[in-house]
């Protein structure tokens, strides 16, 4: 008994020293000084303590840069131009660069951290980002797995995006994370309402966002937004459309939908929303009412797993096959597909063999 | 009973005659996953070794002083290996800081020295063969160079490999486990001239 004891007591003390150790030589060896960050040729200048990264520095100083990973080096969409200061181009980071991105400096923010001063260039857009703070006014359940979740901006009270855009969601410290991290979530409602906007967000097994999202937040709660992000929206022409949407992936589509209805853009188009069986549709009515204002618009809603007490007699399997069925020649359409990676993949293969050209292929990964 | 080895004799045994890697064949993982290029093996190596020395001495040091006079012995293996993965965080953090571009090619093996059962190894033969403080730090900084030698050997085995005529089935790891065959076995030829217990 009293070897035991003295054998933790010494082994603690041995670990306690040397955690003192560590901690000492931490603060000798990461600090960096102040390092100066300039923008755009001195547009922005700030100091700043040297070995953060440079995607959370840019943050903390009212930067937005898109991201959609909250900074893992996996999304590939934090990228900015350094001309100056970043070190050399880390393995994370190649894979998501091409030739002509490697050359000019590209990099992905989340990977830099910042040693010395260090100057980049990002695009002007991207000062329009702002963090809003809003309040959750309704949490309603949509399908068994996925809520709304309604908010009202307080500061700034207005937000301008274009629909199909998505905004960063900040999930506080709580029981499922030591820390505040940022996820990617689309805006669902309609761009002419300003001043509140609406989530889709489907529960994922032991995500830290939607776990936070289904089993902590209450209406009421206060959250903090970035955005908006992202290049999947509309694009103006007369070209037959085709939506694909898989499961919260319904999201950007609808607040297109809603553009379209609101702005009276009637172009044909169809639009195809997969999920499992009956219980996961969602937005029934909504879209019944965008079919009455946009005569052009098709709804076909496709079933992969359709249970017996669905009674289902529409479209069965995956929902690229019942595209599959119906386009014969792509070469005069345009697509929107947003959802999982998976379907995406498959569809952009699909559309891609019958005719419809890359460019006109537009996409969000919810991946 | 003291090993009778002077300190010279045991730092040139555990480079040359008794090489940790390719006599012992402890730390193969790093050997040979970062063998690819000269100057990031011998950045390993120089890592390796320093992790080595310092730890041989403060581990014996841990040993002697701590756990021999608590009757605690039966706790070395905790013991050494918390002491060398706090060690290989401080390297972590001087090559951080001081050669990014190291710290960047290492990337995830660095904290794999921790679990180099060389550098485990090392620390446990100075204890079974009973060496003093000297030969303990002789031994430890030998036996760091010695894994330079080898993993710096390899690597340029390997860059002159990327040149050669190797059969598609033994490209990569298949050819590099036979060359640290081969050299393991023109090793053998110096190990009866120095016993090290
Ligand atoms: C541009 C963009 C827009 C998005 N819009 C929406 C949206 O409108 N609604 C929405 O619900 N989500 C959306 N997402 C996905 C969202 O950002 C999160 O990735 C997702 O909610 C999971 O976050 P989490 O923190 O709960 O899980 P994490 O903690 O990030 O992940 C936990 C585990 O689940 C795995 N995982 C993550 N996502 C999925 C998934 N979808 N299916 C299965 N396993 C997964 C991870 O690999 C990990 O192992 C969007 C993503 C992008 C990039
Ligand atoms: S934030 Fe996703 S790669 Fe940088």
């Amino acid at each position: 008994m009293m070897t035991l004891l003295l054998g933790l007591l010494a082994l603690s003390g041995l670990c306690a020293l040397l955690a003192l150790l560590l901690e000492a030589a931490n603060t000798v060896f990461a600090d960096y000084g102040p390092c100066q960050v300039s923008i755009n040729e001195g547009a922005k200048e700030f100091t700043v303590k040297g070995g953060g990264r440079l995607l959370s520095t840019l943050m903390d100083h009212g930067l937005f840069i898109p991201s959609a990973c909250g900074g893992r080096g996996s999304c590939g969409l934090c990228k900015v131009k350094v001309l100056e200061g970043a070190g050399p181009i880390l393995p994370t980071e190649t894979p998501y660069m091409s030739e002509e991105e490697l050359r000019n400096g590209i990099r992905l923010s989340c990977q830099v951290r910042i040693r010395r001063n260090i100057r980049i260039e990002i695009p002007e857009a991207f000062f329009l980002i702002k963090e809003y703070r809003t309040q959750v006014i309704s949490l309603k359940p949509l399908t068994p797995f996925i809520k709304e979740v309604h908010l009202k901006l307080l500061e700034p009270s207005e937000i301008v995006f274009k629909p199909g855009q998505f905004i960063q969601f900040q999930v506080p410290e709580y029981p499922g994370s030591s820390e505040p991290v940022y996820r990617a979530y689309s805006i669902a409602s309609p761009a002419r309402l300003k001043t509140e906007i609406k989530l889709v967000i489907t529960r994922v097994e032991r995500g830290i966002a939607t776990t936070y999202v289904h089993n902590f937040l209450k209406e009421g709660d206060e959250v903090l937004i970035n955005g908006p992000y992202g290049d999947f929206y509309l694009r103006h022409s007369d070209r037959y459309m085709i939506m694909i949407g898989t499961g919260s992936g319904l999201a950007p589509l609808m607040s297109i939908l809603y553009q379209m209805a609101d702005e009276h853009i009637d172009r044909p188009c169809t639009l195809y929303f997969g999920v499992k069986s009956r219980k996961d549709l969602f937005y029934q009515d909504e879209i019944q009412e965008l079919l009455q204002k946009l005569p052009r618009l098709r709804y076909v809603p496709v079933l992969s797993d359709p249970l017996p007490e669905d009674h289902w007699d529409g479209e069965t399997g995956y929902v690229t096959d019942a595209v599959a069925r119906d386009v014969t020649d792509g070469s005069q359409m345009e697509a929107y597909l947003c959802g999982n990676p998976l379907m995406i993949n498959a569809a952009v293969k699909l559309l891609t063999a019958k005719g419809v050209t890359e460019d006109r292929i537009f996409f969000d990964k919810f991946g | 009973m003291e090993s009778s080895l002077s300190a010279p004799i045991i730092f040139f045994a555990s480079i040359f005659t008794n090489n940790i890697l390719l006599a012992n064949f402890l730390g193969m993982c790093s050997f040979l996953a970062i063998s690819r290029e000269l100057p990031s093996a011998v950045g390993l190596g120089l890592a390796v070794t320093f992790v080595m020395t310092c730890t041989t001495a403060l581990n014996y040091l841990v040993y002697h002083y701590l756990l021999v006079p608590f009757h605690l012995v039966h706790f070395r293996f905790i013991a050494f290996i918390i002491v060398i993965a706090a060690f290989v965080q401080l390297v972590e953090m001087v090559i951080d800081r001081y050669s990014p571009r190291l710290y960047v090619v290492l990337g995830v093996f660095l904290p794999l020295i921790t679990v180099n059962c060389a550098i485990l190894g090392v620390c446990l033969f100075m204890v079974i063969r009973k060496y003093n403080f000297v030969q303990s730090v002789a031994y430890g900084f030998g036996g760091g160079l010695g894994w330079m030698l080898a993993i710096a050997a390899l690597a340029g085995i390997r860059e002159k490999l990327k040149k050669a005529p190797i059969p598609k089935a033994l490209e990569g790891p298949g050819i590099s486990l036979i060359v640290a065959g081969l050299m393991a076995l023109s090793f053998m030829a110096f190990s009866g001239m120095i016993q090290m217990g």
